[in-house]
């Protein structure tokens, strides 16, 4: 079901083909489906984040009375997540993301230019 | 000069500027008003030079700090625009009143940063435009969507603006003793020198200036107490066994069981706790609330019986009266040693006897409160208690009810801190999670931050590096409140009223809290313990731990960059979405660049007088209530519409306009109405009215851009074209874009 959404959008989208992105076909020898790879992965590479996210948060914490059985340090785990460890879980989520994007831009050659300063 | 060394120097000079004044205070030289004076004159000085060396008038400077910022400080202005005096001040007191449902504010206020990091930063980046309303014209093409932005953004800058004032306020007459109103009218004039004279550019230098001094005004106390207690200067680690202190003291002072007693060592126990006693003055608080239940229940014949009450006790008073009690009371005690004495009535038997000098000693005690001196008092206490009477109807019904919810919260034993909640509490601690966590990627103020980094990269790692500095006072928080309930409950406890700790006189005088002696017994317990604002736990913490007011200036110093810097950053946006996207892009597209930036600076300290103004004269209830419900609106409004706009190509304009609207009504409506009584929708708190207006605002735009003519082709290319990072503007082309369309 999701599978024949997903090549439904995917043909929708080679359909539109923007003037500025042939200009990036000419100047950076990119194909349109080699955009829609670079746009795909980034997609797949969101949900995954956001999964965890959703998991370290709201699933952690509605399971909470059971987690908290488990005490490190004076601190039940469900409140120490919620206090201290889903934070840092959010940090490595960004960390993560943006040093990901940055490789997929390299990958197919989409990074921006330095900047002239 | 580089920036870097700039920002050493700033923060070597503000260090020594504690250092000096630790060391005045140490010799009596400055007490604690004047520390407040300086430290209060020292920053809004040092916020106003930076105001002043960095003024503007350039448009992209002015609206976008020049696109020059790099991530670092990016996300340290960031930091201290989002950390407002809710956070700074308000956070630490929410978990130390809610214990674990508390946590919803520390994730939800940073989990908005993976949504904002993941599905919007980036994009609206390549999007390059100045605001909020900017790209939802731009994306929606036309000025009904720039409109409903302008109106969105608005709404949610004020409500959160006008709590900032509000924090202000009361930081400002706290430790300066200033009247609140007033202090309101102090912060503003350090928020409007900066924002008018430099725009987005000197707000931006500023903040990271004032991050500098919340951070160090926050984490120095809770470093400090730490290690007093556990001698490890880590706070956020040693605050789990103080955890488990607080849940045996707590079971002690409710007479729970308690199965943990004998892994807590004994000096973090407190022996004086008296479960007995407790019980005994929560009983007290149950008569309480029984009598003005019932008082309130019939007001009118209630202030009647009491002031008939006083009335009778005073005409007993008046001389004539007392004279006759007396001349009646020595009549009787001569008729009784007539009798006594007597030898004609022989037949009085023991008991008869004793009963006779029983109700003699009692006429003499009823004779000694007829002596002129306790006359004097009696008629003394009597007419107080007759000038402290309501003089009307509504004045006495406020006040019991005001005396009522104390009482209430007082009856109750302690609420076990570690508890999870259970049922609709779980529903609604989860609900207000994802509406703080919606909301926090919604807020237009800090949506613009991410205009203002050269490139789509850079705002893909400032959102992490904006995380990363909330992150150092959020997860210091929880250790805060942590601390405050254990020195409540292990120093204050047992205490004998005689010998407070000198904190509770300092803040009681504030109004903090009261302590009050319910069952005369001369000893504190827990629930004579009232607290009146939970703010006390960030602000009072360094006087209970016993540091030096130079720390309790600090943390003045902290919660008013906090105040400041948040109110800097929506002025901005609110004058910005007025001048920039209502004048200059619907009214008056010739407007000239110079124009357009007079405008805005115009507007900005019109509308900063009108939220002190609203500020000063509507008194808000709690701040971070009020905070809570600008997220809901923005949750339910601008964040649908942008993320939709980015995500999904099919949104229509008139898909968008619809779920906004929709989504902001329903959470307007919901956060207001349960003060009619009306909405209780499945029971939801009015704090999660986003949980209604989210879905909705979702599903309206969903439909209504299904049943409307998709976009046209060159809009979807558009979008499509911004989902790839190589092409994104650089600030000169963008100005150049603004300039010719």
């Amino acid at each position: 079901m999701q599978e024949t959404k997903d090549k439904a959008r995917a043909q929708e989208e080679s359909v539109d083909m923007s003037a500025e992105l042939e200009e990036f076909e000419r100047t950076g020898q990119l194909s349109q489906e080699q955009l829609q790879n670079y746009w795909k992965e980034n997609r797949n590479l969101v949900l995954t984040l956001l999964a965890i996210w959703a998991a370290s948060s709201f699933l952690l914490q509605a399971l909470a009375s059971v987690l908290n059985n488990v005490v490190i340090l004076g601190f039940p785990f469900a409140y120490y997540m919620g206090g201290q460890g889903t934070l840092i879980i959010f940090m490595l989520l960004i960390y993560v993301y943006a040093k990901k994007m940055d490789e997929l831009d390299r990958k197919y050659n989409l990074q921006e230019e330095e900047e002239e300063k | 000069m580089k920036l870097r060394n700039v920002f050493t120097l700033y923060t070597a000079g503000f260090a020594a500027l504690v250092i000096i004044i630790g060391i005045l205070e140490s010799i009596g030289v400055l007490q604690l008003q004047g520390i407040s004076w300086i430290f209060m004159g020292f920053s809004v000085l040092v916020y106003a030079m930076i105001g002043f060396i960095t003024r503007t008038s350039e448009p992209t400077e002015y609206y976008v700090a020049g696109r020059g910022v790099s991530s670092i400080y990016n996300g340290m202005a960031t930091g201290s625009d989002w950390m407002s005096a809710s956070s700074f001040i308000s956070m630490a007191g929410l978990l130390f009143a809610l214990g674990h449902a508390g946590l919803a504010y520390i994730m939800g206020w940073t989990g908005g940063y993976v949504l904002l990091a993941l599905l919007l930063a980036p994009y609206l980046r390549k999007f390059g435009q100045y605001t909020i309303p900017d790209f939802l014209g731009a994306r929606y093409e036309g000025n009904v969507a720039r409109t409903i932005g302008i109106i969105c953004a608005i709404v949610v800058s004020f409500t959160y603006l006008t709590a900032q004032l509000t924090g202000v306020g009361i930081i400002v007459s706290r430790f300066i003793g200033l009247p609140q109103d007033v202090g309101i009218y102090v912060g503003l004039l350090g928020v409007l020198v900066c924002s008018f004279l430099g725009g987005m550019r000197a707000v931006t230098w500023t903040q990271v200036a004032q991050y500098i001094v919340l951070i160090t005004a926050y984490l120095i106390p809770a470093i400090m107490i730490s290690t007093t207690i556990f001698k490890v200067p880590v706070p956020q680690l040693t605050y789990g066994q103080v955890l488990q202190s607080i849940t045996v003291m707590e079971n002690q002072i409710a007479g729970r069981d308690n199965p943990n007693l004998q892994s807590v060592p004994e000096e973090r126990r407190n022996k004086r706790i008296d479960p007995a006693k407790e019980k005994e003055t929560r009983a007290l608080w149950a008569n309480d609330v029984k009598m003005l239940s019932a008082r309130l229940s019939n007001p009118d014949s209630a202030l009647k019986a009491m002031a008939a009450e006083v009335d009778a006790r005073l005409a007993a008073l008046t001389p004539e009266a007392v004279g006759a009690k007396k001349a009646a009371l020595e009549k009787e005690k001569a008729d009784i040693n007539a009798m006594l004495s007597s030898s004609a009535t022989p037949a009085l038997d023991e008991a008869k006897r004793t009963e006779l000098s029983a109700r003699l000693s009692a006429i003499d005690a009823e004779l000694v409160t007829l002596t002129p001196e306790a006359i004097a008092k009696a008629k003394e206490k009597a007419e107080k208690d007759k000038a402290a009477l309501p003089k009307t109807v509504d004045e006495a019904k406020t006040k019991w009810s005001a005396a009522l919810a104390t009482a209430k919260a007082q009856l109750a034993p302690p609420k076990p801190y570690l508890a999870v909640p259970e049922g609709m509490g779980m529903v609604n601690f989860l609900g207000l999670l994802f509406c703080l966590m919606l909301g926090t990627a919604g807020l237009p103020h800090i949506l613009t931050r991410y205009y203002t980094t050269p490139s789509v990269k850079q705002a893909r790692s400032s959102v992490g590096w904006s995380l990363f500095f909330i992150f150092l006072l959020y997860f210091t928080a929880p250790a805060y409140a942590a601390f405050a309930r254990y020195e409540v409950f292990i120093n204050l406890v047992g205490t004998p009223i005689s010998e407070l700790p000198g904190w509770i006189a300092r803040w009681k005088i504030v109004g903090l809290f009261d302590v009050v002696d319910k069952n005369g017994d001369g000893i504190v317990q827990f629930a004579d313990f009232i607290v009146k604002s939970t703010d006390f736990v960030v602000l009072a913490t360094p006087e209970i731990a016993g540091l030096p007011g130079t720390i309790t200036g600090l943390v003045m110093a902290g919660g008013l960059a906090a105040a400041l810097s948040t109110a800097d950053g929506l002025l901005l946006t609110i004058s910005n979405a007025i001048s920039h996207d209502l004048y200059y892009k619907i009214i008056n597209p010739q407007a000239s660049v110079s124009t357009r930036v007079w405008i805005s600076k115009i507007l900005l300290v019109i509308i900063a007088l009108g939220a002190a103004t609203f500020a000063a004269f509507v008194k808000l209830p709690v701040i971070a209530n009020t905070v809570a419900w600008a997220f809901s609106y923005a949750a339910s409004s601008i964040f649908p519409a942008l993320v939709l706009g980015i995500w999904w190509r099919r949104t229509t304009a008139a898909g968008a306009v619809a779920g906004m609207i929709v989504g902001l009504v329903i959470s307007i409506y919901y956060s207001f109405a349960h003060f009619n009584g009306a909405a209780d929708w499945f029971g939801i708190d009015n704090r999660s009215a986003g949980l209604f207006g989210i879905p909705a605002a979702f599903l309206v735009t969903i439909i209504v851009s299904l049943v409307t003519p998709e976009p046209s082709k060159k809009l979807q290319e558009f979008v499509y074209s911004v989902r790839f990072p190589k092409g994104a503007m650089k600030g000169k082309e963008v100005e150049a874009l603004g300039a010719s369309s």
